[in-house]
Order: C-alpha cells, then sequence, then structure tokens
C-alpha cells in the first residue's frame, strides 16, 4: 500500500471545485481519507461555493430593471446629467404623453461644448420631463408662490423671481428644484387657461459670465430661447408655443428680470 | 446575435456578480449601468468572437476598482473599525445575513476572485485574464479567500445553510 502523494493546495481547491480530472480525483480522495482535518477543510470550502449560489441565483431570476436594459444597447452621452430627471419620469411613469415626448431623445448627441447651448438642451429636457405631468407637475404650487421663491434663492444661492406673465396670458403653475451641471437649478411652470405650457428654467452663473444675446435653439420638439444675464442664466422652452410667441414671452421675462 | 443584445442577455449575470460584490441591491445597480455604459462606450475595444462575458467582467472590475479608490477614505475606516460582536445564528435567514457579511469583510480583491470562481465558475485561467493577474495570484487569493471564509464563519459557530438541490 503506498502513501498517497499530497496534493498541492491548488489541486485541492481545483478539487473542492470540482475541477480535477477522474483519475487525480481518486488520488485526492485517498489522501483526504488519511487527513480528516484537511478533509474538513475542503469540504467547507467546496460547501461555501454551494451556499453563495443558493443566496446570489436568485438574482438571476430577478427582472431586470428598464433603465439597464437601456444601457446596454443606447449609448446616451447626455445620461449622466439627465439621470435625476429621466429617473423621475421612470419613477412616476406619467404615461403615453410623455413617452411620446421623450422617445427621440435616446439619440446619441454630440457633447455641446458651449456652456450656454447645454443649458438649453438641459431646459428643453426638464420641460418635456415634466410639462406633461398632469397630477405633480411643480414641486411648490403658484399658491405659495413667496414661499417657493424663498426656497429657490436658497438653494441657488441667488435671487430669482417668478416673473408675470399675465399679459400673454400665461399664470403661474409653481416651481421646482433640479439637479443642474454645477449645482441646483430652478424650474418655474406657467400655464394658459387652455393647458398650453411655458417652462422659465434659472440656474446660477459664476460672476463674470458675460452676458448673452437671446438664442434660439430647437431640441426635437421643443423649443427654447436661452440667455445669459448678471447672476443667471435663463431658459424659456415650450412644445406648445410657436417661436414668435415664445420670444414674445422671453422678451417679457427679460424686461421683468432686467427691472 | 449582436453584441448589444449579448450584452443584455449577460445582464443577470452581472448583476448576480455585482450584489454579491457590493452588497446593497442600488449600489450593485449603479455600478451595472455603470459598467453598460463604459462598455457600450468601449465596444470598439472589444474584440469580436473573443469571450464578451470574460470582457464584460473585466470592464466592470475596472469600473469598480475606479469606484472603490474614490471613496477610498471611508473603505480604510471600515477597516480599521472593531468587528461588532454578533449575534448566534439562530436560522437559516440569519445564517445568510451571516455568509453576505462574511464575504462583505474579506478583501475587496479576494472576494473578486472567490466570486469569480464560485458564482460564475469561471476557469483560473479566465479569472486571471479578467482580473489582469497571474495565475498564481488567483490560486492565492482565492485560497486566502476560502480560509478567512472558514475562520469567519467558524467563528460565528453557525448551523450550516442546507441547500436543495
Amino acid at each position: 500500500m503506498s502513501e498517497a502523494r499530497q496534493p498541492s493546495d491548488g489541486e485541492l481547491h481545483a478539487y473542492a471545485d470540482g475541477r480535477v480530472d477522474p483519475d487525480r480525483k481518486a488520488a485526492i480522495e485517498l489522501w483526504l481519507a488519511e487527513h480528516p482535518d484537511e478533509a474538513e477543510r475542503i469540504e467547507a470550502y467546496r460547501r461555501f461555493g454551494d451556499e453563495l449560489r443558493a443566496l446570489y441565483d436568485p438574482v438571476l431570476e430577478e427582472p431586470v430593471p428598464s433603465h439597464l436594459m437601456r444601457s446596454a444597447g443606447v449609448a446616451r452621452r447626455w445620461w449622466p446629467a439627465a439621470k435625476a430627471a429621466v429617473w423621475l419620469v421612470v419613477g412616476l411613469a406619467i404615461g403615453a404623453l410623455a413617452g411620446w415626448q421623450m422617445h427621440d431623445w435616446r439619440t446619441p448627441v454630440p457633447v455641446a461644448i458651449d456652456p450656454a447651448a447645454a443649458m438649453a438642451r438641459r431646459a428643453a429636457l426638464a420641460h418635456a420631463t415634466y410639462s406633461p405631468e398632469v397630477r405633480h407637475p411643480v414641486e411648490v404650487g403658484a399658491d405659495q408662490e413667496q414661499h417657493l421663491v424663498t426656497w429657490l434663492s436658497k438653494r441657488l444661492g441667488t435671487k430669482v423671481r417668478a416673473p408675470r406673465l399675465d399679459e400673454a396670458g400665461m399664470s403661474l403653475v409653481g416651481g421646482r428644484l433640479l439637479p443642474g451641471e454645477n449645482g441646483p437649478v430652478a424650474q418655474f411652470m406657467y400655464q394658459t387657461p387652455a393647458g398650453r405650457r411655458i417652462t422659465l428654467y434659472v440656474r446660477a452663473e459664476a460672476r463674470g459670465n458675460r452676458e448673452t444675446a437671446f438664442r434660439y435653439s430647437r431640441e426635437n420638439n421643443v423649443g427654447v430661447f436661452y440667455w445669459i444675464d448678471r447672476d443667471c442664466g435663463y431658459a424659456l422652452a415650450s412644445a406648445d408655443l410657436t417661436k414668435e410667441e415664445l420670444l414674445r414671452i422671453a422678451t417679457l421675462v427679460y424686461k421683468q428680470l432686467e427691472s | 446575435m449582436n453584441e448589444a443584445e449579448r450584452m443584455v442577455e449577460l445582464i443577470p449575470r452581472l448583476r448576480r456578480y455585482a450584489r454579491a460584490l457590493v452588497g446593497d441591491r442600488a449600489t450593485a445597480d449603479d455600478l451595472v449601468q455603470d459598467t453598460l455604459e463604459r462598455a457600450w462606450a468601449k465596444l470598439h475595444l472589444y474584440r469580436r468572437g473573443t469571450d464578451l462575458r470574460a470582457w464584460l467582467f473585466t470592464v466592470m472590475h475596472n469600473v469598480h476598482v475606479n469606484r472603490v479608490r474614490a471613496t477610498r477614505a471611508t473603505e480604510t475606516l471600515e477597516e480599521e473599525m472593531p468587528e461588532l460582536a454578533q449575534r448566534a445564528s439562530q436560522g437559516d435567514a440569519l445564517l445568510v445575513r451571516d455568509l453576505e457579511r462574511a464575504i462583505a469583510r474579506l478583501p475587496a480583491e479576494q472576494r473578486a476572485v472567490l466570486l469569480l470562481v464560485t458564482l460564475e465558475e469561471m476557469s483560473y485561467d479566465a479569472v486571471a485574464r479578467t482580473l489582469d493577474i497571474p495565475i498564481g495570484t488567483v490560486m492565492s487569493r482565492l485560497s486566502r479567500a476560502r480560509e478567512k471564509l472558514r475562520v469567519i464563519m467558524l467563528g460565528q459557530g453557525t448551523a450550516r445553510l442546507k441547500v436543495v438541490k
């Protein structure tokens, strides 16, 4: 009767993982039979495998969250910035209208280099996200306008105001705080009695940022006028108004905030 | 089947590994999401015909290492925390928690090797390629991970979880 050769540590692990060929397996088992402490240790290693699989295999059966499915299929470079907004869309499941308004946004776009243009894009995205909302278009309603303005001013670190747009047939619905590129931004929402909506996106600008003229861009079906004035950048967005109507309101906003 | 479809097919496996690697569900799915986005952005680096699964796990490993590096300060703090006294287990539910906790206490690089070998059932060679480490390092990490796990579990004096095949 020959003494069984002592298996290497690697061989013992391979044995625990069921990865040794049958000849060697028999020899290892022979050796383990003579070394009960080692046999117990290797048995524990094997058992950890079973236990780990029992613990984590159920994850394989879980439904895959839809945002992961999209991540695997579509490159969206604006995603990190818009993540919070899109999460809310997903979370609130706001339905067909939002779905329709958003569906074209999932195509890759060149990274915007101009920060003001990037702001316009974010404003358009925020507009597409919240303006279709029926039940929760804003976080704080116009009935608490003073509170809304105080809160947003505090969070943006600069004085913000909700302009009066009655002259254009628009009344304030309310506002909300949104994540922006360099900190919180504010969004005010207005609507006509018929329910046509515009949103005014306001962000604090670093001091010394140059002021800009009105510029217009169109992101899918959302038109945006945007400009930088003193401490704030503004973007007025709407999917419901024509460019001319939007310009008229942008001018109105500009004048009020200027005074 | 194109890469996107195969990536989608592999998501459940990425999630399983991530869950075991980082513990909680939300952080794990964040890791999976970052992995998928990075993989998509770097798809031109993937050589067609090679093992997409191994490549994705490599991407996940790199993403994870970067994320851990970013939170190194807190990790170190946790490593230095004295171990909390733990109740004796009273059943499978607690044992499961014990195993999760024990896994979490392994050094990250050992945990990765153990999980790729046991959950993913990758060959030792494939683990070495995936993590870009020599095979000898794979074996020594596997050995240390299992021994540490055994000592932790022994220390807890738990009854064993019965695995129903």
